[in-house]
């Protein structure tokens, strides 16, 4: 049966979510983007919210099963209230989600338990390379196999907290699949560079990592000898940013909609004239037919189809709709759309970079 | 629960439709489209017979019963899904051929205008004749000759009251099925008139007018861009008597308060039903179009691959997906709106925002697939050119895509006729 309505639990923890997206991460988003740093409590309370936690069994840790859906209602809920925010929370799933659907039993009983059980700990991937036509399944970065172990050479770009992460989980092309191999921060041949600054999501502290003759051993390749299947990890890193962008495209209509019924122009609002209302009607058409995309391609990843082509879709509509929805916004509030005073800027230019962002977060 | 699981049900009429869009649909597309008024008896014969044999019809899911279920000494209800099952089958026939979609017998407009507004007597005398030996047709006259969209809230066609008769008089155009509805079967037409022109749109009524009634005439059949194998008619309505008894909706013009939703209210009802089949409809285009454009890339040596980023991609592949994903998505939002019917949420919004968006779409992608294959494209040879030319009417019909964003703009700003218009 179809369905497009979500289950109890789902709608409480969107309640939880979205509360938390509207008196915290919202009211912090500006004097974070602008002084790029996060408040400390703030990273603390998304994450003590438990939507990673919620996605993972209780026998690694976690307190509930492992669902895509789960995971993409609560991504979108609180990248309304700021993408940057939800990044730095969410930042950990990216080391988390590999290893769930791809490590072995030894694998997750010992990595997981230690980053979900304690308190935020940025455990992050090591996933976007810096080259204009980055291709998750055809890494520059390359692992050889080296006596019983794993050398490791590349560079990456936009891992965020690697200053301060106590273990990488980096992705590496072997032998012409992707694969991901935990790195401890304090190995030997892996450099941090300069925290790095974007047109956007300026809150989230990022950094380009250098991997010089990296070792690692070959327990430390998740899923074993055998490795794992790259294709359902790439599927879960669009379908995740997706669903971000969803919740950056929503924030854009619902700020712009009311401002469009209050600015008046000779005497009535803007929002009574068609070209703006059209605009409007377009943005929330939009929004809920990519958010479907968005569902379809979790629910898939969830029955443990191959849900490729179905998160690529999602990708690709979802970052035209967070454009689009976010540029409009700008355009209808003229002048106050371009001025920093206002959110919907910040919005556009965080619209901007969806496709990009793909890989800093995991459902 | 949020589920894409596609029920069995639907699953085993996506495939004989599929049969017959393959079967007796595609291999006639092309003569129906160069004879224009040519009625396809062959497949309007089938269908009668094969949906009296299965108990559906048209565009009327109707009264589904609720199957209930013993298990466990427990009543178990099953959910819905007529609406859901429709929009699949009319995305499949679509596919096959939409002029020849719109010849479906068995309950098109004219039915779903009954179904949403009429009495249960009404329902029986209007709607049963559809499951009698001979395919029978229905079809709305709504748009006049001065307004389509300002409908139905600037109908010209009055009815007077005489006795146990009203009497219509008025002239109705661009009706779908009005000459099979009226002269080839033994149908009927829903014919909005006003019963007080002072009321202005809570005087409107729709009337059941059946066929064989004197003084309503065909007097006119358009030639078209598409859909060519669906009649359209102009109908001449001239002192025309009906049956009492044949007005959907109160006789009267209700207080003045709640005026203006009455007459209103039934056409509303009917468009948040028909709207989403209409999108379906331009989707099974859009569909056929998508795997055709794919099918002769593909002889020519061009694969899609999907997954790339856009800067590894070749122009060809980057409008490929595009359209595959503005096809899905759309299609997503059709579904929604009508599991919602099927649920019996209010879909008004998502309703017109599928049609808005199906329209654009189909209209898209069919311009875009004949631009990427160039004179293969435009050629007669191949029904791409066909499809083009066919899918601009899901932008017109059933309220055009400017129309549908006005009534998406309304519902999502709050805001009356008056305020947004």
């Amino acid at each position: 049966m179809y369905s497009f309505e979500p289950n109890d639990e789902q709608k409480m923890l969107i309640d939880a979510v979205t509360r938390y997206a509207e008196n915290d991460l919202r009211p912090s988003a500006r004097e974070a983007e602008e002084s790029g740093e996060l408040p400390g409590n703030l990273i603390k309370k998304g994450w003590e919210l438990g939507v990673l936690q919620a996605s993972v069994p209780e026998e690694y840790g976690g307190f509930g099963e492992h669902s895509a859906v789960t995971g993409v209602l609560a991504a979108e809920a609180m990248a309304w209230g700021d993408l940057a925010g939800t990044l730095a929370v969410m930042a950990p799933s990216t080391y988390v989600m590999p290893i769930l659907i791809g490590g072995t039993q030894e694998q997750k009983e010992k990595l997981i338990a230690p980053v979900i059980e304690a308190e935020w700990k940025p455990y992050v991937g090591a996933y976007i390379e810096p080259n204009y036509d980055f291709y998750p399944l055809e890494m520059r970065t390359k692992a050889v196999r080296k006596n019983g172990s794993y050398v490791i050479n590349g560079e990456k770009t936009f891992v965020p907290f690697a200053n301060a992460a106590p273990s990488l989980l980096v992705f590496a092309d072997l032998e012409g699949t992707t694969q991901a191999f935990v790195v401890p921060a304090d190995a030997e041949g892996l450099t941090v560079g300069e925290r790095e600054k974007w047109l956007g999501v300026n809150a989230l502290p990022t950094y380009s990592l250098k991997f010089d003759d990296l070792e690692v051993p070959a327990e430390n390749r998740i899923g074993g000898d055998e490795g794992f299947d790259p294709a359902a990890i790439f599927a879960s890193a669009n379908t995740a940013i997706a669903s971000m962008a969803i919740g950056v495209s929503q924030a854009a209509l619902d700020y712009a909609l009311p401002y469009a019924k209050e600015r008046e122009v000779w005497g009535v609002p803007i929002a009574q004239k068609q070209s703006i209302a059209f605009m409007l009607a377009e943005m929330a058409i939009e929004i809920e037919s990519n958010r479907l995309l968005v569902w379809e391609a979790a629910w898939k990843l969830d029955q443990g189809n191959d849900a490729a082509r179905e998160a690529y879709l999602a990708l690709n509509g979802t970052s035209d709709t967070a454009m689009m929805t976010t540029d409009r916004a700008v355009q209808i509030l003229g002048g106050y759309g371009y001025i920093r005073e206002y959110p919907v800027e910040l919005w556009m230019r965080n619209g901007r970079g969806i496709a990009a962002f793909a890989g800093l977060a995991m459902v | 629960m949020i589920s894409f699981e596609m029920p069995e049900k639907i699953q085993g009429a996506r495939v004989l439709m599929e049969t017959v869009a393959e079967n007796m649909m595609r291999p006639v597309s092309r003569q129906l489209d160069e004879n224009e008024h040519e009625i396809p008896w062959d497949y309007i014969e089938f269908m009668h017979t094969s949906q009296k044999a299965m108990g559906a019809s048209g565009m009327t899911p109707g009264d589904e019963k609720q199957r209930k279920e013993k298990e466990g000494g427990e009543k178990k209800k099953r959910p819905r899904t007529g609406f859901q099952t429709l929009a699949f089958t009319v995305e499949m026939l679509s596919w096959g051929d939409v002029g020849m979609w719109l010849c479906t017998p068995g309950g098109l407009l004219g039915a779903a205008a009954v179904n949403a507004t009429g009495t249960p007597e009404q329902k029986e005398r209007f709607l049963t004749r559809f499951q009698g030996d001979k395919p029978v047709f229905d079809a709305m006259a709504l748009t006049e000759p001065h307004a389509g969209s300002a409908m139905p809230a600037e109908v010209r066609t009055i009815a007077v009251r005489d006795g146990d008769e009203w009497v219509l008089n008025g002239e109705k155009i661009f009706v779908t099925a009005g000459h099979k509805a009226l002269v080839d079967t033994d149908g009927f037409v829903v014919v909005w008139a006003t019963i007080d022109p002072e009321a202005g749109r809570a005087g409107v009524r729709p009337f059941v007018v059946e066929a064989g009634t004197p003084g309503a005439k065909v007097t006119k059949l358009e030639e078209k861009l598409g859909i060519r194998a669906s009649d359209t008619a102009s109908i001449v309505l001239q002192d025309c008597r009906i049956p009492f008894e044949n007005i959907l909706g109160p006789a009267e013009v209700i207080e003045k308060k709640k005026k203006d939703e009455e007459g209103f209210k039934g056409a509303m009802a009917t468009f948040d039903a028909t709207r989403p089949l209409v999108a379906a409809s331009a989707l099974g285009i859009a569909r056929a179009t998508l795997e055709l454009l794919k099918e002769m890339l593909e002889e020519r040596g061009v694969t899609i691959r999907y997954g790339l980023p856009r800067s590894r991609m070749t122009n060809i592949e980057r409008e490929v997906v595009d359209m595959e994903t503005w096809l899905r998505s759309t299609w997503l939002l059709t579904l929604k709106s009508m599991w919602l019917a099927d649920e019996r949420k209010g879909n008004t919004i998502e309703a017109s925002a599928c049609k808005v968006k199906a329209g654009d779409v189909v209209v898209k992608i069919t311009q875009k697939a004949l631009d990427l294959l160039g004179p293969l494209g435009y050629s007669r040879e191949h029904l791409l050119e066909k499809w083009f030319r066919d899918a601009k009417i899901n932008d017109l019909y059933e309220g055009t895509g400017q129309i549908n964003r006005l009534i998406v703009a309304r519902r999502i700003l709050d805001y009356s006729r008056h305020e947004l218009n």
